[in-house]
């Protein structure tokens, strides 16, 4: 059985709206519907999907913190929203937007209440504290409230706060929102090592597909409540129907290259851009370039997944009425 | 900096617990004054009023102590900070009353105490009033409680519910200060069975004074608090299960 199990998990909110002085009128909001994935343990799963599409509320629901209207989950074993507490000791969660931190206190004390909070063996908590500090470099920010640590400072604090306790499963809700470009690499390759050695399983939920790309071996694509795709990385550059590109520098000026497998996207001048499916090898096409033109320079595209991204959900937009 | 802003911090803290008891005397001097002009209120004398007045204040301020925090759920629903202890491995409850420990009500417990401890001094003690009185002083903080969080439930369905919870435990704590006799059958009827208010002090407090019940309700409801006190908490567990179930969160 997997970590995680949701079967045909539904979760509807009942909007209420003013109509009139005093007149109101409700009526339903399928936040999510009819969703299903499993996740093993070990696993590394991006869950995107535009604003709106339910990812927080499924997070919220694998946490126990809101109900589910329908369906099940079942996560370790168990029912998150009727075990909620039992569940806490084996899951760390991360909002993005908000911490979990004491405003007031200083980093140190937070994790000292946490480490109370969790009933962590204290040694254990020592040599996790030390190992986490060392590798988000957080050494010199113990002492400083939280209140007065930058968002990136605040939101490794969080990180180090939420595996304290050695869970099993991390969800991250947007964790690198907001965070400069060094710090969202330095946060990503933490959460890659911390994968690896110690198997944590991890789902997050992001706008940032560079998260994806540089952490997720699988992608669950939500919208309008429900799992539109559910496939590896590779197989999603496959379903965006993306393709890479050849850069081909001629010597000379040329009508466009015409090869098998590959078509010409665009001219400009000497230089040629050749698209061809992400499956197919590059070397063949290379080979077929080089024989026939006078080739100056050459480079490969790998397919931007924002692309990719941005075909799914057109093609999720014409499904769904 | 730090310095500064903890000592900002306990000027307001004393500040606020010697408001806190004048404000109360006030109350009380209130009740005090008007005996000058009146012998008895509905057979009740100055004493015998205050007791009743200590009684319940100290159930409500150690009611207010524990559980007082409760009246900002609907802060921490809309800051997100339910969402935050709702994945920490510490009973819900639990984590909301302690979310900042109100110290404010100290005040009103010394008021109270000293004024029940007046009132006290001419009462003609028996082991089972002694024995009542614990039961009214546990059981009337235990339907205090449970009053506090039972509407603080409200929150979790609608975001505003702090004014109506209050109109209860501030309220029935301001209805239970005088003497019920001066009331109509009904009110007292209605603060025995729908809302349980009377066990907080009335009906023990009639066995404790040695007086006879002026609405000929059955005497073993003089030794009642406690039960009704534990019953009512074990309705809260359901209650409360009940809005944590409801709850909707904020979208993030």
């Amino acid at each position: 059985m997997s970590l995680i199990e949701v079967r045909e998990l539904g979760r509807t909110f009942t909007v209420r709206k003013k109509a009139g002085r005093l007149r109101r009128t409700s009526h339903d909001v399928e936040a999510v519907r009819d969703l299903s994935f499993s996740i093993d343990a070990g696993e590394m799963v991006g869950y995107i999907g535009p604003n709106g599409a339910g990812k927080s509320t499924t997070i919220k629901m694998l946490t126990g913190i809101l109900v589910p209207s329908s369906g099940s989950i079942s996560v370790a074993g168990l029912d998150p929203s009727r075990r909620r507490t039992e569940l806490a000791r084996r899951i760390g969660v991360v909002f993005g937007q908000r911490t979990t931190l004491w405003w007031d206190l200083p980093l140190r004390d937070s994790f000292d209440l946490l480490q109370k909070i969790y009933r962590t063996d204290p040694a254990r908590h020592r040599e996790n504290l030390d190992e986490f500090l060392e590798l988000l470099d957080l050494h010199d920010l113990l002492d400083t409230p939280v209140r007065q640590l930058s968002l990136g400072q605040r939101m490794r604090g969080d990180i180090v706060a939420a595996l304290l306790h050695d869970p099993e499963i991390l969800y991250l809700d947007e964790p690198t929102i907001g965070l400069d470009v060094i710090s969202k690499g330095r946060l990503r390759e933490f959460l890659r090592a911390l994968n690896e050695r110690r198997g944590t399983t991890l789902l997050l939920t992001t706008h940032d597909l560079q998260d994806i790309e540089a952490l997720c071996d699988r992608v669950i694509v939500i919208d309008h409540g429900t799992a539109v795709f559910d496939v590896s990385l590779a197989g999603l550059h496959q379903r965006g129907g993306s393709r890479r590109t050849l850069v081909v520098d001629l010597v000379d000026e040329a009508p466009p290259i015409a090869i098998d497998g590959a078509e010409v996207v665009r001219v400009e001048g000497p230089r040629q851009w050749l698209a061809f499916p992400t499956e197919a090898s590059a070397a063949p096409i290379v080979a077929a370039v080089a024989a026939a033109y006078d080739v100056a320079d050459l480079s490969l595209r790998e397919p931007d997944i924002e692309d990719v991204i941005r075909t799914i959900y057109a093609g999720a937009g014409r499904m769904s009425p | 900096m730090w310095v500064r802003a903890s000592m900002t911090y306990r000027v307001s803290f004393w500040m606020m617990t010697v408001a806190g008891f004048v404000i109360g005397a006030l109350d009380f001097i209130g009740i005090w004054i008007l005996f000058h002009t009146i012998d008895s209120m509905g057979g009740f004398s100055l004493r015998e009023v205050a007791f009743l007045y200590g009684a319940t204040g100290i159930g409500l301020a150690f009611a207010d102590m524990f559980v007082g925090r409760i009246e900002r759920l609907g802060q921490m629903i809309r800051m997100g900070d339910l969402d935050t202890m709702m994945v920490r491995p510490v009973p819900l409850l639990a984590q909301v009353c302690s979310n900042e420990f109100a110290l404010r009500r100290l005040s009103r417990i010394l008021l109270c105490t000293i004024v029940t401890g007046w009132a006290s001094l001419y009462v003609e003690w028996t082991p089972m009033r002694l024995l009542v009185m614990a039961g009214m002083l546990t059981g009337g903080a235990a339907i205090f409680c449970s009053i506090f969080v039972m509407l603080a439930c409200i929150q979790f369905l609608t975001a505003d519910g702090v004014e109506f919870a209050n109109a209860f435990t501030y309220g029935g704590n301001t209805i239970t200060q005088y003497p019920l006799a001066i009331f109509p059958g009904e009110v007292v009827k209605a603060l025995t069975f729908v809302l349980p208010l009377a066990f907080v002090n009335w009906y023990p407090a009639l066995f404790i004074l040695g007086r006879d019940d002026p609405f000929g309700m059955p005497q073993w409801f003089q030794f009642l608090s406690l039960v009704v006190g534990a019953a009512m908490l074990w309705l809260t567990t359901f209650v409360w299960r009940f809005g944590v179930r409801h709850y909707r969160s904020t979208g993030s």
